[in-house]
């Protein structure tokens, strides 16, 4: 038997009471929105005073020849855009960034990675270590810049004894242009704990259901992570693979303490001269403001192409669990 | 937002940005301290680049002095070095300090660019002499015969040699004639000492990449015209003093090698490089001096003169300079300020704070180098430094040399031609560059920079 509504409201309700009920469904959804908007708010305003606002006006700084001390712009068109063209330290620092991007990016993923299935492993000690993977993490760039002055030391510094005590020659970190790049990247690896916690989370809601039938069906380790690991933590591999490429992309602090700040001794040469880094020193060494502004359009341009490729690409391995 | 409505809001924004940026030709800086009731020292006063607090006592004692003498001017300080981006930050926002301290090398940029006022006026005012000053720091802040900044500290370049390291190699540091680039080369081999393949002294360190100007000098060459207007890095004795200086690197078994071991000295503590027999003999600032009486006091060393190579001894000399923004709130208090932060008396109260101070500790007092000659006349007078010989020689030979002190022209592009010649220098060092071909290339690069900012 089927069970009918008593509600007599239900009974009134008919096809002429129709566009009501729309109506009164679209002031719910109007009055939704306006809260939703309410406490969206604080990032709304924050987003447009603090960057579309000046975002926006570097992009019309790029069209001038702007100098923050000198009181006349005077618009030149895409001039500076042209000069990123025939600059040879923008196709230094271009190269020098991409190349640490392709061997950072992979190095922190695979070393954050093998770190988070120790980190799995480890029971209860996975706090202390957890703890320590992520001290870096909240070292002032800074202060990791003059960290690795030292232990990078071409002569005596703890990477080469180490190197040393196994019978491998120990380069020049700090003062051989083919070694500096190297030198750099191992010492982003060293802070790959925020990496590390994303994947050590991800892999803590992989289902061990997944683990115990393919254990019964004779899965072995390998297969068990190529099958099951890797694609259930796809998604957070997908996340670090965008937030690692961009923030190599931009690339500043940790360099900028080593090789060109107090500690400058000219050693470096171009080797490390990072795009971020020769930016900065336009705008604020050389006050080319306009060119600078030109120099971080191009490198946003960048950046949103690989993600959009990222993205795309995203598509073909990264798994989504409710997705369809 | 209606479709309709956006052309005219994009016309708006562009109307703002277009009203923003098209300020138009503002009149020239009007000269500092020259207003009307600018005599009247008071007010509140902002010094940038500068630290009280963070100072030591030669900082301390002159602004003590300043507050005792103006009492009615609060004087307030950024508590940190001269920093281009903060520096910036406050002329962009329209809140410019009213007095800047700031490396002379650097001034000739703010000059262009109308940052700096004229001082024409408040040397007038305050009555200040500038023969007082030595030339080589006058010059530097001085641009088509107008003073924008009055010389703080006197900075000179110096031969520091180990007495040690010289006796070790049988040579005797009074001896070397350091005019001939032979002898000097011979030198660093015979003070270069190596423990089988491990090198433990440096022989001579030439100072690469930044002492470029000063092997270029002992070469008669000039990297930059009098007027700062013209590269010169091109010329063929700035290649030639770079080919020679870079050379000096090969007897410590290469550069890689010498710049690794360099890299491990305790410059700053008491197993520095010359107590610790790391090094033989370097060129450098004259500032190193009161590290090594201060962490050092008896270390043993012998002091010469830079020599060019017709044997004419000389130094190269910078340091910071007091500048009055053009747009200061209080130029009269900023001009009263900065014409007692170097005047003679100011210096010499200084100098006997630091004095007093050294002879408490029972350390050499190696005195204060001031850009002021007169000043300086008052604090070397009797330094008593007959228990550290050494110390003694070494001030002597940096006072007698002052006079005969070079400084670089003011640029407009200071920043972007000293980078341009030390990536030079760098690809020479590190890439192995042509050094005509790498001085060539930025020489064109400095040329183009300080052309634009001329303009």
């Amino acid at each position: 038997m089927a069970i009918r509504s008593t509600d007599p409201q239900q009974h009134a309700t008919g096809p002429a009471d129709e566009p009501k009920a729309a109506s009164k469904r679209m002031t719910n959804r109007r009055r939704e929105l306006l809260w939703a908007l309410i406490f969206m708010s604080p990032w709304i305003l924050g987003f447009l005073i603090f960057m579309a606002g000046p975002m926006l006006w570097s992009l019309w700084l790029s069209f001038t020849d702007y100098d923050p001390l000198v009181p006349v712009t005077n618009f030149i068109g895409v001039e500076n855009y042209q000069e990123l063209f025939s600059d040879p330290k923008i196709r230094t620092s271009l190269w020098n960034t991409v190349f640490f991007t392709i061997f950072n990016v992979p190095g922190t993923i695979i070393s954050g990675l093998v770190l988070a299935l120790l980190l799995d492993k480890v029971g209860r000690a996975a706090g202390f270590f957890r703890t320590a993977f992520y001290l870096p993490n909240i070292t002032p760039a800074v202060a990791v810049g003059a960290l690795f002055l030292l232990l990078l030391n071409g002569r005596d510094g703890i990477v080469n004894q180490i190197l040393r005590s196994v019978g491998l020659p120990g380069p020049s970190w700090l003062n051989d242009p083919a070694w500096i790049k190297p030198g750099i990247i191992m010492m982003m690896l060293w802070s790959v704990g925020s990496t590390v916690i994303i994947y050590y989370a991800a892999l803590r809601n992989v289902p061990q259901v997944l683990y115990e039938a393919a254990r019964v069906d004779g899965a072995s380790a390998w297969q068990q992570f190529r099958n099951i690991t890797v694609p259930m933590i796809s998604g957070a591999i997908f996340f670090t693979l965008i937030i690692n490429t961009i923030a190599s992309l931009q690339l500043f602090t940790e360099v900028y303490a080593m090789f060109f700040g107090s500690q400058q001794s000219g050693a470096a040469g171009e080797a490390a001269l990072f795009y971020v880094i020769y930016l900065f020193s336009n705008a604020f060494e050389f006050f080319n403001m306009g060119y600078a502004s030109a120099m971080a359009w191009l490198l946003f341009v960048v950046i949103g192409l690989i993600t959009l490729v990222q993205v795309k690409a995203s598509k073909r391995w990264v798994y989504y669990e409710g997705a369809e | 937002m209606s479709p309709r409505r956006m052309p005219l809001v994009a016309l708006m924004v562009v109307a703002l940005l277009l009203a923003a940026c098209g300020g138009g030709e503002e009149p020239p800086p009007a000269s500092a301290g020259g207003s009307e009731g600018a005599t009247e020292v008071s007010g509140s006063l902002f010094a940038f680049g500068f630290g009280y607090e963070s100072g030591d006592e030669i900082a301390k004692v002159r602004v003590d002095r300043f507050r005792e003498e103006y009492p009615d001017a609060k004087v307030s300080f950024s508590e940190s070095g001269f920093e281009e981006q903060p520096f910036l930050s406050a002329l962009a926002s329209g809140e410019p300090p009213d007095v800047v301290n700031l490396p002379r090398n650097t001034i000739g940029t703010f000059i262009a660019r109308g940052v700096l006022a004229p001082l024409d006026d408040c040397i007038a005012q305050q009555g200040i002499d500038m023969g007082v000053f030595y030339d080589a720091a006058v010059s530097q802040v001085t641009v088509e015969g107008t003073t924008y900044a009055l010389p703080e500290f006197f900075n000179s370049r110096i031969w520091i040699m180990s007495n040690k390291a010289f006796k070790d190699a049988g040579l005797d540091p009074q001896e070397l004639d350091v005019s001939d680039w032979d002898a000097i080369a011979e030198a660093n081999e015979q003070l270069t000492k190596t423990n089988g393949n491990r090198l433990t002294r440096i022989g001579i360190d030439p100072k690469l990449p930044e002492f470029l100007p000063l092997w270029s000098w002992a070469n008669a060459s000039d990297i930059i015209s009098e007027d700062g207007l013209t590269s010169q890095l091109e010329t063929p004795g700035v290649a030639e003093a770079l080919e020679y200086s870079n050379s000096i690197h090969e007897a410590a078994g290469g550069r890689t090698k010498f710049l690794d071991f360099r890299d491990t000295w305790d410059f700053f503590g008491e197993e520095n490089q010359f107590a610790a027999d790391q090094l033989g003999a370097n060129p450098f600032e004259q500032w190193y001096l009161n590290v090594l009486a201060d962490v050092s006091p008896n270390v043993d060393i012998t002091v010469r003169p830079f020599e060019t190579r017709d044997g004419e001894p000389f130094t190269w000399s910078d340091g910071n300079a007091w500048a009055i923004t053009a747009d200061a709130d209080n130029p009269g208090a900023a001009c009263a300020f900065i014409a007692l932060m170097t005047a003679k008396d100011t210096w010499v109260e200084a100098g006997e704070a630091r004095a007093k101070m050294r002879n408490k500790e029972n350390k050499p007092n190696l005195g204060v180098y001031t850009g002021n000659r007169e000043a300086d006349e008052v604090i070397f007078e009797d330094l008593g430094l007959g228990k550290w010989p050494s110390f003694e020689q070494a001030v002597q030979t940096i006072l007698e040399v002052q006079e005969n002190a070079r400084s670089i022209p003011p640029s407009p592009a200071a920043a972007a031609f000293e980078t341009a010649w030390i990536s030079a220098v760098d690809g020479v060092m590190t890439g192995g560059d042509d050094p005509a071909e790498a001085l060539a290339a930025a020489d064109q690069e400095a040329q183009e920079a300080i052309d634009a900012a001329a303009r």
